[in-house]
């Protein structure tokens, strides 16, 4: 095998230095009757150029001369090409967690940076290393606010992202939980009047999102002053991270998380992304996951440390704050090196860029075709539109075009029928919008 | 030397420090529609002006900066990494090159999965291989991680036992295994409970059958377990927990210890999580992402998280989120498919011979090093060890030279320290697992320096104390880090 450097004459020498003959000997302490005396059933070897036929293969099954209006949570944004060569580097991509600091300062350094970035983008103070996506770290949230506020009771908007909301779900089962729902309006926003109702000093927290999962831009401060005044955590969760880039910070916010997939990292069919999750430093010592601390070393130099670990699982077992024993390193890396390349004009442009395009399409549709765009409020790349009749129809006559026109809505919110999520960023060319248009008309 | 100063390459700033207004490295193509003034779209008082603080760049500032950053990293395609239960092997190139292909990396989950039947195929593919290879009946992919696979497994055992009419209370767990298993257990919502481990380093069965009540839920072990002992009596074991009605988890965080040579679900397991960072070479990355798919029996299958990714009649490959029995989702989407890229590439490139050899050699690299170290460092358990071996630091202890000491002057070698401190159950632990693909050369050269640090202990305690001397930096202050937690520059 070609990634095994020790050749029959070491495997002899080495078991020669042990007294032994074969290898099977080291086995011993594995009674016979469990052993397994054929060969697993998997396919043969393959060789590399085998290798690397099969997966160009299997990669030409899946269809690439597509526009795709596809977002929900996952974006395609134009990934500048110094972030895969840089990420690409074995010192990053083959080392391990940085526990050892004194031979991982470049992850380490590389980590607090993107916490920085984090606090920058989302307004608040501290920031860990990251999370597993997005869905889990709005769930981590939850669990951190229960923690906070020793209370049960969760108000989550019905427009936080449905996949997220079931992962939530999945979490709180079992651990009492209690997740009542909050409606939306029709301006697309969620309907603060009964958030307002709802809450009372049983709550532990509210989740929103924005922008929505209609891609609608949400009032953040009228949620969350509504909250303290309870006594609750308001989380505020951004699927589409680069929004942070135009949009008003979310600094009164207890918590604010999200997915950071649109900085850098491919879509990957839905992951490895990276969740992120930062708060306020007096919560500091109850959040999740990794964080990473400037310190000094003996000498008095500037050296990064992995730190506040007594927060951790590997210390504090079935009392930790969270089982998470990872971070996303490698992704959160992609996402810092994303935003010093694109800096904050950059940033701009971009963000710009997909609100314009968006602006414009929504305006095409309105104007050109006989289908609605739902919710008026402002949105920055995303829109609900809802055929006239016949969507199923169009949405194949679409495909057959190589359109794919979005995410059909209608299994998580029935009441909106066969309406489909529509995305529009930077990367999609007029052209591309163009034929939308016509293709509904 | 002294008096001019070093080179940034020597001493990069952080990126908040650098850089200067006007600089950039990105540029976009002209907006190419009509578009109205920004304030019309979207009101102001959304918007910001800036991001505060964030440093203007060119791409050539970008690219040195990160490089720089990266050369003061420890890394596997460096050298030999002997972290126990990690399982630092090398990460074929391959597995990197055809992740990124486009078909791949540019595949949106929300793609009908007519045009997604590549993708599903590699999923569909790993799953199979890794049914076999664990000897179970059905394999998830979504979890992110091992700690996201141990929840995912104990929620699916809680589902079965309601399923049952009780979810019961307790899941045993021996007081060698990683934290994340009682920390998994307990926002399943678990009490857990320790099993102690006998004298030879395995799970005490006396002890275990005092603890099975009706009330158990489950009992979670490693196996081979984190001495690197391959628990014997584990069939015993798994009678014990059946008969009363619990389930066996098994963490599988120690597979590559017996890769066609014998099977969880042949001794007994009902709900693995296989790591494929670990043993199917998926990349560190730093600390992540990883992948942790879990495996579980057939009588556990109603309670995968859904969506499942299923056969339709045609042969066409979709997920099936219809599940009514499933514990729901444990994160969005279907799992880190560019990890399942890489694992599939990796078994796909060894075969059923490949993956036997990797186990045989990973077994005698470890038991090499066993072998030579015995003595110097001591072994608090004497029972064969499989993939990695836990000496203690009890000869150097009496020097003052603790394992911690031991692993930073290791770095002054040019080698990553070793698990240090754990299994919690052996005082001072040395954790060394070299895997499969390390030379002779690089083993030796390893003893040696292990020897080495043995005798610096002797005769010049203070010397290993106080390494690393020839690192970038010298041990950090952590206590004050901690104390004073700087978590992000503020200029």
């Amino acid at each position: 095998m070609r990634y095994i450097p020790c050749s029959e004459s070491d495997r002899k020498a080495l078991l020669g230095s042990m007294g032994l003959t074969s290898i099977e000997q080291l086995f011993a302490g594995i009674p016979e009757n469990l052993r397994l005396r054929r060969l697993l059933n998997i396919p043969s070897a393959l060789s590399e150029p085998e290798l690397l036929d099969y997966f160009q293969k299997a990669a030409s099954e899946n269809a690439e001369d597509y526009a795709s209006f596809l977002g929900a949570g996952v974006y395609r944004h134009f990934i500048p090409v110094v972030v895969d060569s840089l990420i690409s580097r074995s010192e990053f991509y083959t080392a391990y967690t940085p526990y050892q600091a004194e031979v991982s300062q470049g992850t380490l350094q590389a980590i607090f940076e993107f916490q920085t970035y984090i606090t920058q983008l989302t307004g608040q103070e501290v920031a860990n290393a990251s999370l597993y996506d997005g869905s889990t770290a709005v769930t981590e949230a939850v669990l951190m606010a229960r923690r906070v506020t020793r209370r049960k009771k969760f108000l989550v908007a019905r427009t936080v992202h449905p996949e997220y909301r079931a992962v939530m779900a999945t979490y709180s089962r079992n651990l009492g939980i209690e997740i009542q729902t909050i409606d939306y309006l029709p301006t697309g926003r969620i309907d603060v009047s009964q958030l307002d109702k709802a809450l009372d000093d049983t709550v532990a927290g509210i989740v929103i999102q924005t922008p929505n999962f209609f891609g609608t831009i949400e009032d953040t401060v009228a949620a969350s002053s509504l909250a303290a005044k309870h006594g609750a955590l308001s989380i505020v969760n951004v699927c589409e991270a680069l929004s942070m880039g135009i949009l008003r910070a979310p600094s009164e916010a207890d918590i604010v998380t999200g997915e950071a997939q649109s900085l850098g990292v491919p879509m990957s069919y839905g992951g490895p992304h990276v969740g992120f999750l930062a708060t306020h430093e007096k919560l500091v010592r109850q959040m999740p996951g990794r964080l990473v601390g400037m310190g000094v070393d003996q000498e008095g130099r500037r050296a990064f440390v992995l730190t506040l670990a007594t927060r951790e699982q590997h210390i504090r077992r079935e009392r930790a704050t969270s089982n998470i024993c990872t971070n996303q390193s490698l992704c959160a890396l992609m996402a810092t090196i994303y935003l010093a390349t694109l800096g904050p004009r950059g940033l701009r442009d971009a963000c710009e860029q997909n609100i314009r395009k968006t602006d414009y399409a929504v305006a095409q549709i309105q104007s050109r075709t006989p289908h609605k765009v739902l919710f008026p409020s402002p949105r920055f790349n995303e829109f609900v539109l809802q055929f006239k009749s016949g969507g199923p129809g169009l949405i194949q006559r679409l495909l057959q075009k190589n359109i794919v026109p979005g995410f059909p809505l209608g299994r998580a919110y029935p009441e909106l029928g066969d309406a489909v999520l529509v995305c529009v960023t930077e990367t999609t060319t007029r052209r591309q919008i163009d034929a939308l248009v016509e293709g509904l008309k | 030397m002294s008096r001019v100063r070093q080179h940034f390459n020597l001493n990069e700033q952080l990126l908040f420090e650098i850089g200067s207004a006007g600089r950039r490295a990105y540029d976009l193509p002209p907006l190419d529609t009509d578009s109205r003034p920004l304030e019309e779209i979207v009101d102001r008082g959304l918007l910001r002006d800036s991001v505060e603080g964030m440093p203007e760049l060119s791409e050539v500032e970008v690219v040195r900066h990160f490089t720089r950053l990266s050369t003061w990293n420890y890394h596997i395609d460096l050298g030999l990494y002997p972290l126990g239960s990690c399982t630092m092997k090398h990460n074929p190139k391959v597995n990197e090159t055809v992740t990124r292909l486009p078909g791949f990396a540019n595949a949106h989950p929300y793609m009908p999965p007519n045009l997604v039947q590549g993708v599903l195929g590699v999923q569909a593919s790993l799953e199979a291989c890794l049914r076999e290879i664990s000897g179970m009946d059905a394999v998830t992919l979504q979890p992110a991680a091992g700690a996201h696979g141990e929840l995912t497994g104990i929620l699916m055992i809680r589902a079965y036992h309601e399923a049952q009419g009780n979810p019961r209370r307790r899941v045993l767990v021996p007081d060698s295994a990683h934290g994340t298993n009682p920390a998994s257990v307990a926002i399943s919502g678990y009490i857990v409970e320790a099993i102690r481990s006998n004298a030879n380093g395995m799970v005490d069965v006396q002890a275990l059958r005092g603890l099975m009540a009706d009330d158990v839920a489950a009992v979670m072990i490693t196996n081979p377990n984190t001495l690197g002992i391959f628990e014997s009596e584990i069939a015993a074991i798994a009678e014990i927990v059946h008969s009363n009605g619990a389930l066996l988890y098994m963490d599988g965080a120690n597979l590559n210890a017996m890769l066609g040579i014998t099977r969880p679900g042949d001794f007994g397991v009902d709900v693995l999580h296989i790591n494929l960072h670990k043993t199917f070479t998926t990349p560190h990355g730093g600390g992540g992402p990883g992948a942790g798919p879990v495996a579980v029996k057939k009588i556990l299958e109603p309670y995968l998280p859904y969506p499942v990714l299923t056969r339709a009649q045609d042969g066409a490959l979709f997920y099936e989120t219809d599940r009514p029995e499933s514990i729901g989702k444990i994160k969005a989407y279907t799992g880190h498919f560019g990890m399942h890229v890489r694992a599939l590439c990796y078994i796909l490139a060894n075969g059923p011979e490949g993956l036997k050899e990797t186990t045989e050699v990973a077994v005698l690299n470890a038991n090499y090093i066993r072998s030579r170290l015995q003595g110097v460092y001591a072994l608090p358990y004497k029972s064969p060890t499989l993939h990695e071996v836990v000496f203690s630091d009890k000869n150097q202890d009496k020097r003052g030279v603790s394992v911690w000491d031991i692993g930073k002057r290791l770095i002054d070698y040019g080698f990553h320290p070793p698990t240090t401190s754990f299994p919690l159950i052996v005082s001072g632990a040395i954790m060394i697992e070299p895997t499969e693909t390390e030379s002779r050369d690089e083993l030796d050269a390893f003893i040696a320096a292990m020897l080495a640090v043995a005798q610096e202990a002797e005769t010049n305690p203070e010397l290993v104390k106080s390494a690393p001397h020839n690192a970038r930096i010298r041990r950090v202050d952590e206590a004050a880090a901690a104390r004073r937690p700087v978590l992000r520059w503020k200029g």
